[in-house]
């Protein structure tokens, strides 16, 4: 009988911490969603930070973690389709794989550290160039892991039909794996860039964050992330209400895009 | 033109590859004369930017305390040059205003301005920060370990299909949250609540070490998960025909079948709560001082960076970047032994 007390006792602790955890979770989302609609108005999305609105930091965050895409996508893919259509198997190809593994989960404030080094010391001040720079090398490990990840589950079959019909390597690749592959590395995108959207860390000294509308990205860059930092450790209570209206912006938009990129994914799955 | 594309393809990888290896480059060299002038004594040693005479190196140490509050002064002074640009010669009055009273208490920081003397020195150690690391991320293993554990079997076992299925989905959500909301909830809500109930400060280790734990259950629970999902059903039932119950199933079949994905998914775990800047930065006091309890404020390596970086040139700077390539190396080690020990890819 003690058998299935212990059994009893033990599935029930585990669900408890699971209560635990999912209470934890909970009381993080639903302070977020109370603090932040307080201060959510069509007011803040209407003007700059320097009329107590966020306007300029959800554009600014958004092109900066867009150009780093724009940079990042195509070199990331390229690399990983050389990983695995031609590199594979070589050394040069398992040292770059592993490299960008650890890459991935490397402390973002350390390449912050990295970009301030090559980019900003250099310069002499904070630009937008740099956080674009900085999340660019944040989103490269990623790219080029889901390519590589995306173009190994492509039937050998594939490739090998597209040769025998005589069609070169580079033509196989462009319309017959990559084509196979799209949801796949789409979805990687999009969980990419809505990871990037999300860092601070790296953007801390590299682009700042400015309280006016800008789009020259040679100077200091308005950078949401960054904002709430500053604003939620401001004495002033309308400051920190803004930042976790902004806040709460910044998790919808991470959320959503989230959310599309499952729905791709399990759109491929139900096929 | 199929030889273009290798090239191409060719050429990407070469520049991932140098952008991976040119981080630890640019870091080593910009951390070069820190290595030199501390060697690895910097490790052990819990004094920062600490005015010593170069006679009598052990008479000042009292000084440690006093630091932050210039740190403080000169947040103050830089924020307000950060505003306009414009008023940078009166941002940079305000600074030595700033300065005049208190003169007669510490001198740390004025003479290296003037440059000429050389009878003292300012000794940087990392002491603090690291042992900080290190303390609030055992803090948050402790917490997250078991909880998360607890999630992924509620999670594969014992939940229904119906309850399982949204909140697998709510907690991978919750793991692409970003950090910085994690950290504010910590500095508004978390952190009064824990002073209310253990006392001391609402920035504290104990703060940091915890938020850290929420912020990596999510992630870890997700990744035990799926290492315990891959448990194949034949086993499991098995054991049940055996007339084993669930717990013995789970102690005697699941975890040893999954074990490698599960210390995997705690180690990648671990190099992130390692790494993490934003969540901590808000409760974790930033200040350079060892805790002698739990709940006092102290330092950690991301939070040292984060705070200090832009307000740091010469020898302070050159001392961030020993720290962050520190920082940089651990996680590398502890994130490739992971790889390679725990998390090998069979894809290829």
């Amino acid at each position: 009988m003690s058998r299935l007390i212990i059994n009893k006792i033990v599935l029930g602790l585990s669900s408890l911490s699971g209560v635990i955890g999912l209470f934890f979770l909970l009381w993080i989302l639903v302070s977020l969603v109370v603090k932040g609609f307080a201060g959510l108005s069509p007011y803040i999305f209407t003007h700059d930070l320097i009329d107590h609105g966020i306007r300029n930091l959800i554009m600014g965050q958004f092109m900066l973690a867009a150009l780093a895409t724009v940079f990042g996508v195509p070199l990331g893919i390229l690399a990983g389709i050389y990983l695995q259509e031609y590199g594979n198997g070589t050394r040069y190809a398992e040292i770059i794989r592993d490299l960008s593994d650890v890459m991935m989960s490397a402390p973002s404030i350390v390449i912050g550290t990295f970009v301030y080094a090559i980019y900003v010391i250099p310069v002499g001040h904070t630009a937008g160039w740099a956080g674009v720079l900085a999340l660019f090398i944040m989103m490269l490990p990623i790219v080029v892991r889901t390519t590589d990840d995306m173009l190994s589950l492509v039937p050998v079959e594939l490739r090998e039909a597209g040769i025998a019909i005589g069609a070169s390597k580079y033509h196989v690749i462009l319309h017959i794996i990559l084509r196979s592959a799209k949801v796949g590395i789409v979805t990687g995108l999009i969980l990419a860039f809505a990871r990037i959207v999300g860092e601070t860390a790296p953007l801390l000294y590299t682009s700042g964050s400015s309280i006016f509308w800008s789009t020259d990205l040679s100077s200091t860059f308005p950078s949401m992330t960054v904002s709430i930092y500053n604003l939620a450790t401001q004495p002033e209570q309308d400051m920190v209400d803004l930042a976790w209206a902004a806040a709460l912006v910044l998790t919808v938009m991470v959320l959503i895009l989230n959310l599309i990129g499952r729905y791709l994914i399990r759109d491929k799955q139900a096929k | 033109m199929d030889k273009i594309f290798v090239h191409l393809a060719k050429m990407s990888t070469a520049i991932v590859f140098m952008v991976l290896i040119g981080t630890v480059i640019s870091l080593y060299i910009n951390a070069r004369p820190a290595i030199k002038e501390f060697g690895s004594y910097f490790l052990i040693d819990p004094r920062w930017g600490v005015e010593i005479e170069l006679e009598s190196v052990t008479d000042n140490i009292e000084q440690l305390g006093q630091q932050p509050e210039m740190k403080d002064l000169s947040e103050d002074a830089i924020s307000e040059i950060d505003v306009e640009e414009d008023n940078f010669s009166y941002g940079l009055d305000d600074f030595e205003d700033d300065f005049v009273p208190m003169e007669d208490e510490t001198d740390t920081g004025q003479s290296e301005l003037e440059g000429t003397s050389k009878t003292t020195k300012e000794v940087y150690g990392g002491a603090v920060p690291i042992v900080g690391t290190i303390f609030s991320t055992i803090i948050a293993l402790l917490f997250a370990v078991p909880i998360s554990m607890g999630i992924a079997v509620f999670l594969s076992e014992i939940a229904k299909p119906i309850i399982a299925a949204p909140v697998g989905v709510a907690i991978e959500l919750l793991a692409a949250i970003p950090s910085i909301i994690y950290g504010m909830w910590g500095l508004f809500y978390f952190g009064p609540f824990l002073a209310s109930i253990f006392g001391g400060n609402s920035v504290s280790l104990l703060v940091g070490g915890l938020v850290l734990g929420v912020m990596i259950i999510p992630f870890m629970a997700a990744l035990s998960r799926d290492a315990i999902n891959t448990t194949p059903d034949i086993l499991k039932e098995a054991a049940y025909a055996l007339g084993a119950t669930k717990t013995e199933v789970i102690k005697d079949v699941i975890f040893p079948y999954a074990k490698k994905g599960i210390i995997g998914s705690i180690i990648v775990s671990l190099g992130r709560a390692l790494g993490e800047t934003m969540a901590v930065a808000f409760v974790i006091g930033g200040v350079y001082q060892f805790v002698h309890k739990v709940t006092d404020p102290t330092n950690s390596i991301p939070v040292a960076l984060a705070n200090n970086f832009s307000e740091s040139s010469g020898m302070s700077l050159s001392v961030l970047f020993y720290l962050a390539l520190i920082l940089f190396v651990v996680s590398f080690i502890i994130i490739f032994s992971a790889k390679y020990f725990f998390l090998r890819r069979g894809s290829y």
